[in-house]
């Protein structure tokens, strides 16, 4: 705690706790990824996240990647994408995945749902028209699939059409024929994942001590 | 209806209690003349069979005359008596049920230990010694393992991992905690001691721990009775049910440990150490046994699809040799029991038949459901049978000591896992776990292994098994469910796992790993996906049959899904309601992004007035809804004709042939040609008659000298031919296979069309003339389209004559 005290840039650390809620000490770990991740420059660019070998075998590394550099995801009301990412922005796309703190009111509760859900959603929403259309939700199917061996596309637009059928039978309930179901917004996204608990599902563990040096 | 059904409800139940109580009264006589019977079987006496019995001793005497009627009881007397037991634990649980309200307020570990009490009472009355029913051997190695192999193949994996650590310290940590603590304080207690108990004072300190070690584990077979009906959140499930499943390997070990310290009678710190090492040896090779019966299974398995019968026998056997093997080597033979089930279920479930599984299912739910009641029934019995010693000093305190352990091991171990877990657990989830940690049958068997040589106490410490197991079964078994709606924990969600969810969970997975890598540091979920990516490329070659091994879970999970569904189908007898989870009348059309619109003045045909155009739609849509209900259950779950069969490869082929129509048939724009509803339907009716009215369809069809439609009134069955989509919705027809053959080609005909407006119905070119009578001949089936309820649109091709002679 001492050594990390004294290190520099500390009033920016107390401005991003305040507006993240990590502690000093994880902020101080997270920088020092960043800094092993940006070759020591101020910005992160996508090809250093293309690096991270243990990132090639995700299947779903594109999106990830892409959520880092979408302002949706700055909480700034921004929209677009941006080529670079500083620091701040690096941490406020990771304090999305917090862990919930103890003792949380029901109102921030469903808060921190509703912005994790939100993060999901911007994930999926890849043309930014507040809609996951068929296609979109297709295409996430299929890059879950893919790097499975055998992917056979017909099956992948099955299971992309069931959920989907699901999702309008779920929020909409009765249509008529000619009707036709735009996409996902996202409050049927939200009424979809009612039950799902994502508070707690969608964090990992921010670890107080450094073990970059452990890892690639 | 509802009244009705009650009442007959209530009567028929009052009924069927009524006969069941003289079933068992029967049996009950039968029972206890049988006791009575093995007893004297000296031909003087007996008062079964009464004067037969002489009869035979007669016989002896003269030995001239044949006995037409004999009566042997020896020969058969160990079988029939184990039917007879299992006859009246079978026939108690259907009582059971059959008394109104009575399984709401007593749990049935206590309503089977109170029959067990009764059996024994009555069997002491007759005068009769009661039979030594719960013999150790017994119970381990015939009554405890079907329990134990049920809990652990259907052992949610997913939760159990996620709570491992937790789990473990429950078991290791606090199991030890309570053994020491009851232990070391009831030695203390029988110090001091009273003036009454001498006794107590005699009892050394190994025996305490001894003691204390056999009372704290807390039962697999009383958690799951009692949890089981009262729908806890699986959190809370996992935790005590983990936990009384891990906790073998503890008591296996400290009770070893203590018999063979008795025994010698001194203890060495290095005889300590060594006994840490055996709890390493014990647990871990428990697991390793288990682990490697059940890739023996699994890789079994993958070679039975010739002879798919004895597929569930595998799996109960390497299970069942998984636990003895384990027992030989005293090694935990729970642990191994679970950890064979747990690792051979993903491998053998892609492997086996849909029926072999639903054997395996429902012979492990019967085996341990029936295991459960004996052993219910046996502790009563052996309670009135089992030589006490009641000391209550020693009965009291140990009571209250368990109880106060207890609490103290589970506030003390959560204050400190909740530093290290994500998801804290609460005051009220402490509260259900300490009030969770039930003993059952397992304490009471060890404690009857206990040899009467190194343990003159051995009856006190029955005795006080035997309290505290009433204790917790009763009173904690009785209140908890009282007590989980007073404070308002949080139940199990019945929500069914829909595909959404599965979706979102592997998106969740990778994305979390995917945060990881780029945070940098090897989380839980790395390796879990390294893990999982092991598996895949090397475990799932070896031991999975064929082309599943490649299967990705989402898909195999889409596929049962979908195999759920089709079943729920046929078993809701074909079309008419839809088997989905949420009713809705939104079908795959609706979210199928529509077509560009064609442009009006292309079509020729003249307009209709507005409303009439209007009644129209209505009458089509009615149809159209119909049958779009219809054809979005064949859509899901297939026009196969049984969904039980294997080759769900098949199932596939035949579904992407039933969406290529169905998108087909969208394409052919909003008034559709439906195809025509049975012909003495309302619509029917009403269509004809509003066709009668609507003569503008004439003209069309005139226009293009369709002779066809001259009478709109003739909605006769043609057989309408291959320019009409043509459902065949018959599920069971043997025909099906090749009426999707028919649509298909239809699909392909329609190709043509859609070149144009996808609004016509051009006659298939001429090559097709040939296929024709063939086709005609399939389609017998009267659901043909009428013509006159298609919206024709302009045809250059005059020749549709010909297309629907017969």
């Amino acid at each position: 705690m001492g050594a990390l005290q004294s290190s520099p840039g500390r009033p920016e650390y107390s401005d991003l706790a305040e507006k993240t809620g990590f502690s000093f000490e994880q902020i101080g770990v997270l920088h020092k990824r960043f800094k092993q991740l940006s070759h020591n420059e101020e910005t992160l660019r996508r090809d250093n996240f293309n690096e991270i070998d243990d990132l090639a075998f995700n299947p779903i590394r594109a999106q990830i990647i892409e959520a880092f550099f979408d302002r949706r995801n700055f909480h700034q009301n921004g929209e677009g994408k941006v080529q670079e990412i500083g620091f701040e922005e690096f941490v406020v796309v990771m304090s999305h995945f917090r862990p919930p703190s103890a003792h949380m009111t029901e109102e921030q509760r469903g808060k921190t749902r509703r912005e994790k859900l939100r993060f999901l959603f911007n994930m999926h929403d890849t043309d930014n028209d507040g809609t996951i259309t068929l296609e979109e939700y297709r295409h996430v199917v299929e890059e879950l699939l893919s790097r499975s061996g055998t992917l056979e596309k017909e099956t992948a637009k099955c299971i992309a059409d069931a959920a989907m059928l699901e999702v309008a039978s779920i929020s909409v309930g009765h249509m008529e024929p000619d009707e036709f179901y735009e996409g996902i917004t996202f409050e049927h996204f939200l009424k979809l994942l009612d039950g799902f608990e994502i508070e707690s599902r969608m964090t990992i563990r921010f670890l107080n001590m450094d073990t970059t040096t452990l890892c690639k | 209806m509802p009244s009705g059904t009650v009442s007959h409800g209530a009567s028929g139940r009052l009924r069927g209690l009524f006969l069941v109580m003289v079933l068992v009264f029967l049996e009950g006589s039968v029972f206890t003349v049988a006791v009575a019977s093995s007893d004297q079987h000296s031909p003087t006496t007996a008062h079964s069979g009464g004067h037969k019995a002489t009869d035979h001793g007669s016989h002896n005497n003269t030995g001239k005359a044949f006995p037409v009627l004999d009566l042997n009881y020896e020969n058969v007397r160990v079988p029939f008596e184990i039917s007879l037991w299992v006859l009246l634990a079978s026939l108690m649980k259907l009582g059971f049920h059959l008394v109104p309200h009575l399984s709401n307020i007593v749990p049935e570990s206590c309503l089977l230990i109170v029959v067990g009490l009764l059996v024994g009472g009555i069997i002491r009355g007759t005068g009769e010694t009661v039979p030594p029913v719960m013999d150790s051997k017994l119970f381990f190695y015939i009554l405890l393992p079907p329990i134990i192999l049920d809990a652990g193949y259907f052992l949610p994996i997913r939760p159990f991992m996620e709570n491992l650590g937790t789990i473990l310290i429950f078991a290791v940590v606090g199991t030890l905690w309570n053994a020491f603590f009851v232990g070391g304080l009831l030695y203390g207690v029988c110090q001091i001691g009273t003036e009454t108990s001498s006794i107590l004072s005699r009892i050394g300190l190994l025996q305490c721990l001894l003691f204390g070690s056999i009372i704290s584990a807390v039962d697999p077979v009383a958690v799951l009775a009692v949890f089981e009906e009262i729908h806890i959140n699986e959190l809370l499930h996992i935790l005590v049910f983990g936990e009384s499943l891990l906790n073998d390997a503890v008591t296996v070990v400290l009770y070893h440990l203590f018999e063979e310290f008795s025994g010698i009678g001194s203890v060495t710190l290095l005889k300590g150490f060594l006994g840490v090492i055996s709890f390493f040896v014990v647990a871990l090779g428990g697991v390793l046994v288990g682990v490697l019966y059940g890739i023996l299974a699994a890789f079994t398995s993958r070679f039975t699809s010739h002879t798919r019968v004895i597929e569930p026998l595998f799996v109960f056997l390497y299970s069942y040799m998984a636990y003895l093997s384990a027992e030989i080597f005293h090694l935990s033979g729970i642990m191994a029991l679970i950890a064979c089930g747990a690792v051979m279920r993903p491998y053998v479930e892609a492997n086996i038949s849909h029926k072999s599984h639903t054997t395996i299912k429902y012979f492990l739910k019967m085996w341990s459901s029936v295991s459960e009641t004996l052993i219910f029934i046996f502790l009563g019995v052996a309670t009135v049978a089992g030589p006490h010693d009641w000391n209550w000093t020693f009965v009291t305190v140990t009571v209250i000591l368990c109880l106060v352990a207890r609490v103290i091991g589970v506030v003390g171990l959560t204050f400190i896992i909740n530093k290290f877990r994500i998801v804290k657990l609460t005051t009220k989830d402490q509260f259900i776990i300490a009030y969770g940690g039930l003993r059952g049958a397992i304490a009471f068997s060890l404690g009857f292994l206990l040899k009467k040589e190194h343990f003159p106490e051995r009856e006190i410490f029955l005795t006080a098994i035997i309290t505290v197991i009433f204790f917790t079964v009763f009173v904690q078994g009785m209140t908890i469910k009282p007590l989980v709606e007073l404070l308002a924990v949080k139940k199990k969600q019945e929500a069914k796992r829909s595909i959404n969810e599965e979706i979102h969970t592997q998106f969740l997975d990778h994305l979390l790993t995917g945060i990881e890598d780029i945070c940098g540091h090897y989380g839980h979920h790395h390796w879990k996906d390294k893990l999982n990516r092991f598996n895949k490329k090397y475990v799932k070659k070896c031991l999975i049959a064929g082309e599943r091994s490649k299967e990705p879970q989402l898909i195999a999970f889409y596929h049962k899904m979908e195999m759920k569904q089709a079943i729920q189908l046929v078993e809701s007898g074909g079309g008419i309601k839809m088997p989905s989870a949420v009713p809705s009348t939104v079908s795959m059309q609706n979210i199928q992004p529509r077509p560009p619109t064609k442009p009006a003045p292309e079509r020729a045909i003249p307009q209709l007035s507005k409303n009439k155009e209007e009644e129209i739609r209505k009458i089509l849509r009615t149809n159209l809804q119909r049958t779009r209900q219809r054809l979005r259950s064949y859509n899901r779950h297939t026009l196969v004709a049984d969904p039980y069969e294997d080759g769900l490869s098949d199932l596939f082929l035949k579904k992407q042939k039933m969406f290529q129509i169905e998108k087909k048939l969208k394409e052919m724009n909003t008034y559709l040609t439906v195809p025509a509803p049975p012909p003495d339907s309302p619509t029917m009716c009403r269509a004809r008659l509003a066709s009668g009215k609507h003569t503008d369809f004439k003209p069309d069809q005139v226009q293009k000298g369709n002779k066809m439609c001259s009478d709109p009134q003739a909605y006769s069955i043609k057989p309408a031919s291959n320019k009409v989509p043509m459902i065949q919705v018959d599920l069971a027809s043997p025909q099906s296979p090749d009426s999707v053959n028919l649509l298909d080609e239809f699909g392909q005909a329609n190709q043509q069309e859609e070149e144009e407006q996808g609004l016509m119905m051009k006659p298939p070119s001429r090559p097709r003339e040939a296929k024709k009578p063939s086709e005609e001949d399939e389609a017998k089936d009267p659901q043909k389209l009428m013509r006159c309820l298609s919206d024709p649109g302009p045809s250059a091709d005059e020749d549709e004559d010909g297309a629907f002679l017969p």
